[in-house]
């Protein structure tokens, strides 16, 4: 009980949530890459996804509970530490000793929130209507039609840009901070917080180039 | 060097504050920056007004009573330095120097630039402690041996003098690396195992008890530390919780 309300569980919580959605950016990332490389893949990786009941039904409700278990226990901290200081410094020099990235996370946090609430508009809202509204038929060959088309308007590219690299700093100081709050400091933990300073670049940056690359190269009809 | 000071008045506890410009002439590089208060509180006697009322107590950087918030940062612009050890080179001819009490829930203003940290202390008195025979058949800590490492980490961690420096720079007024300082002071030795499940949970228990705000590893308490004391202590202590609450 008395790690329910601690300050630290709630540590706990966020960075076990954050580590857990990083995973799931490991396989998106994956899956998004097949779409320019092999697309016959990304269509069948798409259908599989999309129609496997372990990943539909088990799967997909447990990332959207860590989703919202990220956001929520985000939001509670902000308001408990807002409310830690309830007279405001007349001056205060944040940038003298922490990294801009590190003091404004919830401003990158809120703009990832605001960009998912677009791609869940734009995919999985409309993957939802297609299966269990329209109820039509399987169709395994559509994915990569329906991704590429998306990436048509320039400013939907842009806005999914300007949210990867976000989520590229939102990663860069969350990443490596996750390993600090769970108490990690072995041989190897300055290792894993190099590699997720690289993953937190590389990672945003392929969704960035998966994006500009449909936008590009759009399917001609 | 002629400064132009700008700094926070408040009557007491329950009264408005608010920042009252002051110009001060004749002040020398080598004083220190409670020096130039000094001098600034001879001249407001000498004129009939209050002095400005702030905490200090050996002016050698041991003692953690000195505190302030100088230009936006905790105990000055220097580093590793508390600011009774402040040197007033550090500032130019013609500067404004906004001085402010630490500002956080948990250190409420008594008046002017002092604030309570009573609330460390209770942090401390929560389980900041090994209990020791002391009935006569005492043991001396060094017949016991410990490693060089485990030795010094601790005596890294006992060397916070508690001044509070963390909570004023951290954007969540979060006291996570003083209760982690002195968790680990005890948690590396072999003395403070017995009580060290309890420890813990009562230390952190106590510092939620008191407002302090969350960690959020922006690392500015580590930079502004005028002792050093590493984020490693945080860790430290996040997996000493960990597994004193999994033991229940």
């Amino acid at each position: 009980m008395s790690l329910i309300k601690s300050s630290l569980a709630r540590k706990y919580v966020m960075a076990l949530s954050g580590l857990f959605l990083v995973t799931f950016l490991i396989l998106h990332v994956t899956i998004n890459l097949a779409s320019v490389f092999s697309p016959d893949f990304f269509n069948e990786a798409s259908h599989f996804m999309g129609y496997n009941p372990i990943v539909q039904f088990l799967m997909q409700p447990i990332l959207i509970a860590g989703v919202i278990i990220h956001f929520v226990m985000g939001f509670v901290l902000e308001i408990q530490n807002k409310k830690a200081r309830d007279v405001s410094y007349v001056k205060y020099k944040g940038s003298a000793n922490a990294p801009w990235v590190s003091r404004n996370m919830i401003y990158s946090g809120l703009v990832i929130l605001a960009f998912l609430a677009l791609h869940f508009y734009d995919f999985w809202v409309h993957e939802m209507a297609y299966k269990y509204v329209e109820a039509n038929p399987e169709d395994p060959t559509r994915y990569y039609h329906e991704t590429v088309e998306k990436f048509e308007p320039i400013w939907r590219t842009v806005l999914y840009v300007v949210s990867f690299v976000l989520l590229g700093l939102h990663l860069w100081h969350g990443f490596a901070s996750s390993f600090q709050s769970m108490g990690a400091n072995n041989k190897y933990t300055e290792g894993f917080k190099k590699f997720a300073k690289i993953f937190a670049v590389v990672v945003p940056l392929a969704f960035a180039f998966i994006a500009i690359y449909h936008h590009l190269n759009p399917i001609t009809h | 060097m002629k400064l132009y000071l700008k700094i926070w008045r408040q009557k007491d506890a329950s009264a408005p504050g608010k920042i009252v410009d002051y110009t001060l002439d004749g002040v020398e590089g080598d004083m220190s920056f409670l020096e130039m208060l000094d001098i600034l509180n001879e001249d407001l006697i000498s004129k009939g007004e209050e002095p400005v009322e702030f905490d200090h107590d050996c002016r050698e950087g041991i003692c953690g009573t000195c505190s302030l918030q100088i230009n936006g940062e905790p105990h000055g612009p220097d580093r590793l330095v508390t600011t009774c050890q402040l040197h007033m080179r550090k500032f130019n001819d013609g500067d404004t120097i906004v001085i402010e009490p630490f500002r956080a829930k948990a250190f409420p203003v008594i008046k002017d630039l002092i604030v309570d940290r009573s609330a460390f202390d209770r942090i401390q008195q929560a389980g900041g402690y090994i209990s020791v025979n002391t009935s006569g058949n005492t043991i001396d800590a060094n017949t016991i041996p410990i490693n060089k490492y485990d030795a010094d980490e601790a005596m890294d961690a006992a060397t916070c003098i508690g001044c509070g420096a963390c909570v004023a720079a951290c954007k969540n007024a979060s006291a996570m690396l003083f209760t982690s300082a002195k968790v680990s002071q005890f948690a590396l030795l072999p003395q403070g195992q017995v009580e060290a499940t309890e420890r813990v949970q009562n230390m952190v228990r106590q510092m939620d008890l008191e407002g302090f705000g969350n960690c959020t590893n922006t690392g500015a308490c580590e930079v502004e530390c005028p002792k050093g004391i590493s984020l490693t202590n945080i860790a430290r202590m996040n997996r000493e919780y960990l597994a004193a609450t999994c033991k229940g």
